[in-house]
């Protein structure tokens, strides 16, 4: 009896997931309107009490829009950033859906972007069709392997995830430092530890070079948005996808209704895995071309966030990170502009994901917006 | 080893995956010893280990140790218990036996790096101390805010905001208002998280991941916009270690444990203090209970909100307290980012040493003793690459967390919110 009951209310909490109700135009709309207005609020709060001018905040959030969305370039920089955010908040996302709270992704860009360099110059002889698409493979398998190390601790022996993903991310880090050492990857006649440089034929191609050269978005994009019907697809529509929802949502209905909880861990980590790894190589083969020490630069922890604040859904995961893009490349302009430095931008970043984790909170800021005697919050 | 037979009629079930978990961990052990054969079993000479200083008050001689036949020793034990272990089940011994199988492993490695060589094994000991406090003091606040069943990712935002802190305010205050200033901020982001996920019940781990990202982002944001101009404000007095008199001669335990600063001694009591108050007074019981099975202690009238405020805010300003360390007890200077991760070491600490202060302040400085060594080791110029000595720490939590899991037990409403009726 117990068992049917667990089983139901696990499908119902899947059907009110899937499909959210009228009510969710608030919180999908209204919410982060509010969260990132009262962010950059705060934001120029915190600007006046370290003595920046009322002049310099004004023209710093001007020099924010414009550096995220005012021109071609800016629109190029926004989705730049974007995109690893997103690739990976999808493999972190996908893991919260099934109930693992993977910490890893920053060593898994890492070890996976490190595996697409080197796949990108060992073989430079192969034609463009088949290297890149080969560089991006490795990156994405060469992460999932290493994403699973946790998933098959956990599934075998219980080992908590979180606490081996924060170890194999410093344990990533230290491995990449050495291997940038290694003769046959760091680049010839260097002494600091960088590694040789990707062929053309391995670099994700940038796609409005023909108008400015200058201009860095490349066809990770493609990737990127591939991965977001991917995902979507495998959670919502796919058997698989199925079983990493009902893990997450109950593991106990889940267990009786015959899903091997190991396998799925496993699973679901090794996917993770793969889209962090993938992340990892967008940034080596699109943007910088070559690997150094923690070429990483937080975009693991930013995808968290990422992950968070678009609810663990692909879509949403896709807007998030637009927005955090965004954030970073209009950050970058103000820091130039205005001299404002760009770690305001982690601030603002903070503030939008607390008021929109945690709707009871901009209930009680704002009453006024939300429609009485609903008191429901999402999260 | 008599008791085994008892053991597997009573609970069959539990036998069989205990006895898997003894023969996998016997599995890893007999790989160890193996690797101690292999990787060190070409030491030549003997290892000196310095214990004293010359000028301390009591000297005591070297000790000389012939490195080869100590390192096949150390093989030969692991392999034993290693062998027992997957022969016949470990029962209650397959920790502890995994336990000496690491230590025998980094004995051994000790003696084969420092074969033909001389090393300050007490200046190593009194490091290994020193590095441990951030790690143990922010795994004992994670060890109050778990116990209350508040997951507290946000420590390593805690460190840090104690350490930005202890900078600014301990440049303009002085040490000591530095140092309370440190331990007020803590307490307040211990506070907000508490407001985060019990009144306005935000998700626990979202909660903390924005608190750190928040924290990263104000210290960064300041230290880049106001100190690179201003550095007078960032020029904090430092604690110097004082020496108890007495005590602080003892050889190698004297400048372990009594010849340090303030965060050390800090550490020690509040660790023996927390021990006490979790486990032997009334108000320890009710804030396990609420951890535990907050509906039935809200039934016997304890304030469930109230208790999981106050725990987590002391919890934030003991990690607040451990912030300043970076600052107010070594360098003086706050840098960005400068707690560097310590913050998610200790959350592993914290499950390492079974969510209890003792245990947490134990795998505090397991993490600080591979800290040191790896510092110490890279004076005697070993061929291991220095990276690799780095990953040690964290390989061997991965073991070790892989190989207690049966036993370390999470606090039982950990994580969830907790709504009255």
């Amino acid at each position: 009896m117990s068992t049917q009951d667990a089983i139901n209310t696990a499908t119902r909490k899947l059907l009110e997931r899937a499909a959210p109700g009228r009510v969710a135009f608030e919180d999908l709309v209204v919410v982060p309107l509010f969260a990132i207005l009262v962010a950059l609020i705060l934001g120029a709060l915190t600007m006046l009490a370290t003595n920046v001018d009322l002049a310099t905040i004004g023209r710093s959030y001007v020099a924010l829009l414009q550096g995220s969305v005012g021109s071609l370039n800016a629109l190029s920089e926004t989705l730049t950033a974007a995109a690893p955010l997103i690739l990976a908040g999808l493999g972190l996302a996908l893991g919260f859906r099934a109930g693992l709270f993977n910490i890893g992704a920053e060593g898994q860009i890492l070890i996976g972007g490190m595996a697409a360099v080197i796949c990108g110059f060992s073989v430079p002889g192969l034609p463009f069709a088949i290297l890149l698409p080969l560089c991006l493979i490795a990156g994405g398998v060469v992460g999932a392997a290493y994403a699973s190390i946790a998933g098959v601790l956990r599934a075998t022996t219980g080992a908590n995830e979180v606490i081996s993903t924060i170890m194999l991310n410093m344990i990533a880090f230290r491995l990449v430092d050495y291997m940038l050492r290694l003769p046959w990857v760091q680049r010839p006649g260097r002494s600091d530890p960088v590694s040789q440089s990707v062929p053309p034929s391995a670099e994700l191609p940038r796609l409005l070079d023909w108008i400015d050269p200058n201009l860095r978005v490349h066809a990770g994009i493609f990737v990127t948005l591939l991965a977001v019907a991917f995902v979507y697809w495998l959670l919502f529509r796919s058997k698989l996808g199925f079983e990493f929802r009902a893990s997450g949502a109950s593991p106990s209905a889940a267990r009786y209704a015959g899903m091997r909880a190991g396998l799925v861990i496993v699973l679901a980590m090794a996917t993770a895995g793969a889209l962090a790894g993938l992340a990892g190589a967008n940034q080596v083969l699109g943007v910088l071309g070559r690997a150094s020490p923690g070429f990483s630069a937080g975009i693991g922890f930013d995808a968290i966030a990422v992950a968070l604040l678009g609810r663990s859904h692909p879509v949403g995961v896709l807007f998030a990170g637009l927005l955090f893009g965004a954030l970073e490349a209009g950050g970058r302009q103000m820091q130039v502009d205005a001299g404002v430095s760009i770690d305001l931008i982690g601030i603002i970043q903070a503030l939008i994901i607390v008021f929109i984790a945690a709707p009871l909170l901009v209930r009680a800021i704002f009453p006024w917006g939300f429609r009485r005697g609903d008191s429901g919050g999402a999260s | 080893m008599t008791a085994i037979p008892d053991r597997q009629a009573a609970a069959p079930i539990v036998d069989r995956a205990e006895t898997r978990r003894a023969q996998i961990t016997g599995g890893v052990m007999i790989a160890l010893a193996l690797f101690i054969v292999l990787a060190f079993g070409d030491a030549a000479g003997d290892a000196t280990f310095r214990l004293s200083r010359v000028r301390d008050t009591w000297v005591i001689g070297d000790l000389i140790v012939p490195a080869r036949p100590f390192i096949y020793v150390a093989a030969v034990l692991t392999a034993f218990l290693g062998a027992r272990l997957f022969l016949r089940g470990g029962g209650r011994w397959t920790t502890l036996s995994l336990g000496v199988g690491l230590i025998l492993l980094v004995i051994a490695f000790l003696l084969w790096a420092t074969a033909g060589n001389a090393f300050s094994l007490t200046g190593m000991l009194q490091a290994t101390v020193v590095r441990a406090m951030p790690i143990a003091l922010g795994a004992l606040a994670a060890v109050f805010c778990e116990r209350v069943a508040v997951v507290n990712i946000a420590v390593e935002g805690m460190l840090l905001a104690g350490a930005f802190t202890g900078a600014l305010m301990g440049s303009v205050l002085g040490g000591w208002g530095g140092l309370l200033s440190a331990v007020v901020i803590g307490g307040l982001f211990g506070f907000i998280l508490a407001a985060l996920v019990v009144t306005y019940r935000m998700d626990q781990i979202i909660a903390g991941v924005v608190i750190n990202l928040f924290v990263l982002g104000l210290t960064s944001y300041v230290s880049s916009q106001v100190f690179a101009e201003m550095r007078h404000l960032n020029n904090a007095p430092v604690f110097r270690a004082i020496k108890i008199p007495v005590l602080g001669d003892i050889p190698v335990i004297g400048p372990m444990l009594f010849h340090q600063n303030i965060f050390v001694y800090g550490a020690l009591i509040m660790v023996a203090v927390s021990t006490y108050y979790l486990f032997h007074t009334r108000n320890g019981l009710r804030a396990r209970a609420v951890g535990e099975h907050p509906r039935a202690a809200d039934t016997l009238g304890i304030d469930v909100y109230w208790t999981r405020y106050v725990h987590v805010t002391i919890g934030g300003m003991i990690a607040g307290f451990g912030g300043a360390w970076f600052t107010l007890g070594s360098v003086g200077r706050f840098d960005e980012n400068m707690t560097g991760g310590r913050g998610f070491i200790a959350l592993a600490a914290m499950i390492f040493g079974r969510w209890h202060p003792v245990g947490a302040l134990m795998a505090a400085l397991v993490f600080g003793f591979t800290d040191s060594l790896q510092q110490k080791l890279a004076l005697l110029n070993t061929p291991i690459p220095s990276e690799f000595l780095a990953m040690a720490p964290y390989i061997a939590t991965i073991i070790v967390v892989a190989g207690l899991i049966g036993r370390a037990r999470a606090p039982a409403a950990d994580g969830k919110p907790y709504i009255k009726e």
